[in-house]
């Protein structure tokens, strides 16, 4: 016993640390990885950060599919008859000791010639001479020093991703011909009446005018186009004023600078769109490694050993499994079909399905369905459905998931806009007849100036930084949300539901309790000694839990298949196991997971299992009792109920025994009767629930494998915050309201000047960068220390 | 007279150039990851040193 830490990883040694080079273990796999590096020289790994690695998994014939040739077809991103080149998703790489060690994979395997780390997006580029080494040999070794990759379906379906850098070349136009607008519009504001100047005005006006050409019809391109759409829709959005004042501020400007009128507002012009981008940059952040989006693809494997029919095995595709076929299912393999189990021992773990993490045995003809993992060596199964059919992948024929759950949300944005674009339709219109009356010939200039300066580029701008902002301060606290307008929609929930299992209950631990007449010391040393024998989920439960006792041998031992366990020694012969098994002539309650013990035939007590909740559970939904509905919304059945009512606030809800499309009609109903809903799942049978509601967040004990489809992604461990980020997000509205007021502050001053008939091009070059970033510096201002509250 | 047209070319030029270098890195993926490199770049010493070590030992073999 010791608390020695692993050298490699880090993890605790346990009782029996492996010592090598005076260094401890907690296995083999880490010796092995510090072997290589000792050999290939590369221990200043370790110098870099204490324990960068992890254990690697058990990893024999899991790979066999990568000698595929489609396979590697698909997986590959260039292939010569030399060379060729993958992209891996390695969700294991946290740190910079990580990039270190996977970009000196040459030193490890002489036939990779090139390896480059995208920590953003947690990939590595392997470029690999094919003739002397190939894809297995790659991901085997990978793998082996601790860097498993995740190939999953969908990167067999996604081939070559296309990234999208349009926003990226509009903000380049947009500040080439900002910073270039504004050197050349220099003369004109200090209005120095010098010769030369005066001579080449035409000349600096018409290169402003070119200039100004990409800005208008490229890079604003997209604030037209959701402004017709808009109009389209009758409905208001902040781009049709932007569009409008864009159109205007080009229209006027240009016509100025052809009469000689004037020098035209190409500075504030480009100034404007150049502000707006980055807006619309800063909003854009995403999690590169983090989806969203993740169906069953995410999670299934791409191939699968089939038997054929003259009993050898073979690899196949999964969407090549038919009805009928006979598949063989490794340890710690996903089971991709529905099916029924023919061979072997199945002790199937259904957490990435229910959240539960009891496996659950499965004898010869039982049903087994795709989403579970085998746990127990190896299994046969005969294939019932394709993987498109199967119970699971059905779910995903919802028409929720097709959905975009930000069309049909009016933003805060929007509905301000809506009032202030009429707003200044009205002040603009009785200007111009004001002034049509009193100077007929300034009436059009005091129409378009009105319109220029009242472009709403402020209000466009504090949402974008406000969420923006806030977006990378809940990513800093481990709360990963998808986009902007998901902090928008949280802050308007009034209901949340929870998900029982994995989401408000813990995955790791779960604890009993013993009911019944006390055992004796001698009793319970065969008991413990009884467990320590038997493989049975259960049993391993119970035996961590019970205390220490002495190692005893066993005068007999027998083990009934679904029964139980019998164990004699001395005088003592217990029997523990169901109800039926040990005699107990008590009313068994089947909806709790029970263990009876009887010793010598005489009923002793029984042990039942509780679902362990996760901590601040309690202290949590009390926060929320005050402000939201709350609702536990269960696939399991009544077993947990009365201890959920002591521990959850009267008024919670509890619903149980629901099927994954229950959820989701649950949620839509509640939806049409004016709720919004928070849904907090986190199992793949909570993902209709959580496309159906207005913000579905999953609960994850590791953001980089485990979370279904959803908006936003929380570590379990910062599940009792979730309260403070709901919280955050209604100050983040405040904030975005604030700013409001700031900005039309600003457009009171550009108004006076527009009406009067005074709007100097200097005044509108001074006054529009000023609002919009005096609205970036307060809205950034304001975040941070809302930020700072939340840790 | 004629130096404005110099200078404004010249100017021109010089802003073109940078737009146009600025839109080729973006091409060359220079934008997609803005983490990876200035880790990278901390390593650099260390595989020269790596190298020199590696010569050393093939010399004395």
């Amino acid at each position: 016993m010791g608390n020695n830490t692993c050298f490699h990883c880090g993890d605790d040694c346990g009782n029996h640390p492996i010592t090598f080079q005076d260094k401890s273990f907690c296995c083999n796999g880490c010796k092995t990885v510090f072997e290589i590096f000792n050999e290939n020289d590369l221990t200043c790994y370790y110098d870099l950060q204490n324990s960068p690695g992890a254990i690697p998994k058990e990893i024999e014939g899991k790979y066999d599919f990568l000698s595929q040739e489609n396979i590697i077809e698909k997986l590959t991103e260039f292939r010569s008859d030399t060379i060729e080149i993958t992209t891996l998703y390695i969700p294991h790489i946290h740190c910079s000791s990580c990039i270190w060690i996977l970009e000196n994979l040459n030193k490890l395997n002489p036939n990779i010639s090139d390896s480059q780390v995208n920590f953003g997006k947690k990939t590595v580029r392997v470029t690999y001479d094919s003739t002397k080494t190939n894809l297995k040999a790659v991901v085997l070794l990978l793998s082996s020093i601790g860097y498993e990759p995740y190939i999953s379906l969908d990167d067999f379906n996604s081939g070559e991703k296309h990234i999208n850098r349009t926003l990226i070349y509009k903000l380049g136009v947009a500040a080439f011909g900002f910073g270039n607008i504004m050197f050349l519009s220099f003369p004109e504001y200090f209005e120095v009446n010098e010769y030369w100047l005066e001579q080449y005005k035409p000349l600096f006006r018409w290169l402003m005018f070119a200039l100004s050409l990409p800005i208008v019809f490229y890079a604003a391109q997209d604030y037209f186009i959701s402004a017709y759409k808009g109009l389209k829709a009758m409905i208001l959005n902040i781009d049709v004023p932007i569009a409008l004042g864009v159109s205007v501020l080009f229209i006027r400007s240009t016509i100025e600078i052809m009469f000689d009128l004037g020098s035209g507002f190409f500075d504030s012009l480009a100034g404007l769109i150049f502000f707006l981008l980055v807006g619309k940059f800063f909003q854009q952040k995403t999690y590169q490694f983090l989806s969203f989006e993740r169906d069953y693809k995410s999670y299934f494997p791409i191939a699968i050993t089939k038997i054929n029919k003259e009993g050898n095995e073979e690899t196949i595709q999964v969407y090549d499994i038919e009805k009928g076929d006979r598949i063989l299912i490794r340890n710690e393999e996903l089971i991709p079909v529905d099916g029924i189990l023919i061979n072997g021992k199945a002790k199937i773990d259904y957490s990435f399905v229910t959240g539960e993490s009891q496996t659950v045995s499965k004898a010869s003809g039982d049903k087994l369905f795709a989403g579970g993992k085998q746990t127990n060596g190896v299994i046969e199964m005969e294939a019932l459905k394709s993987v498109e059919q199967s119970y699971l992948t059905q779910l995903w024929s919802n028409d929720v998931f097709s959905k975009n759950k930000e069309d049909g949300f009016t933003t805060i944005t929007n509905t301000i806009s809506k009032h202030f674009t009429i707003a200044i339709l009205t002040i603009s219109l009785i200007a111009t007849s004001f002034w049509l009356f009193v100077d007929a010939s300034k009436a059009m200039n005091v129409f378009t100036a009105v319109l220029i300066i009242a472009c709403p580029c402020a209000i466009a701008l504090s949402a974008p930084f406000t969420f923006g902002n806030l977006l990378r301060i809940f990513g800093k606290l481990k709360f990963y949300v998808k986009n902007a307008s998901v902090i928008e929609q949280l802050a308007q929930i009034n209901t949340v539901i929870f998900d029982k299992t994995g989401t408000i209950t813990s995955n790791k631990q779960s604890h009993a309790e013993y009911d019944g007449a006390i055992l004796s010391d001698s009793e319970s040393l065969v008991l413990k000694n009884s467990l320590r024998g038997s493989n049975h989920p259960l049993s391993r439960t119970l035996y961590n839990i019970l205390q220490e006792n002495n190692i005893i041998t066993l005068d007999a031992f027998e083990e009934h298949i679904g029964k139980g366990i019998e164990a004699k020694h001395d005088a003592i012969n217990m029997k523990i196991g169901s109800a039926n098994f040990v005699g107990s002539t008590l009313e068994s309650s089947v909806l709790n997971t029970t263990v009876h013990i009887s010793s010598n035939n005489i009923y002793k007590g029984k042990y039942t299992f509780y679902n362990s909740y996760r901590k601040g559970v309690s202290k949590l939904f009390n926060q929320l009792k005050k402000h939201f509905d709350l609702v536990i919304l269960s696939g399991d059945n009544e077993g947990e109920r009365e201890n959920l009512t002591k521990l959850l606030p009267a008024k919670t809800k509890l619903i149980f025994n629901q099927k994954p499309e229950d959820k989701l009609e649950f949620i839509k109903y509640h939806q049409s009767e004016g709720a919004k809903v928070l849904m907090i799942g986190d199992g793949l049978n909570d993902a209709g629930a959580l496309a159906q509601s207005n913000v579905g967040i999953a609960i994850s004990e590791d953001v980089n494998v485990f979370s279904p489809a959803c908006d936003g992604i929380l570590d379990a461990s910062k599940f009792k915050q979730l309260y403070q980020f709901i919280k955050a997000s209604k100050s983040a509205i405040k904030i975005i309201k604030w700013s409001f007021v700031l900005s039309f502050f600003y457009n009171i001053i550009g108004l006076y000047f527009a009406v009067t008939g005074q709007l100097e091009p200097v005044v509108a070059a001074i006054l529009m960068p000023l609002s919009s970033i005096s609205i970036v510096v307060f809205t950034t201002i304001a975040t941070n220390l809302l930020g700072r509250k939340l840790k | 007279m004629s130096v404005i047209y110099i200078l404004l070319t010249v100017s021109v030029v010089v802003g073109v150039t940078f737009f146009v270098i600025f839109i080729m890195a973006v091409r060359s993926g220079q934008y997609d990851d803005d983490y990876t490199p200035s880790v990278r770049m901390l390593f650099e010493d260390e595989l020269v040193k790596e190298q020199t070590n590696t010569t050393k030992q093939t010399k004395t073999d």
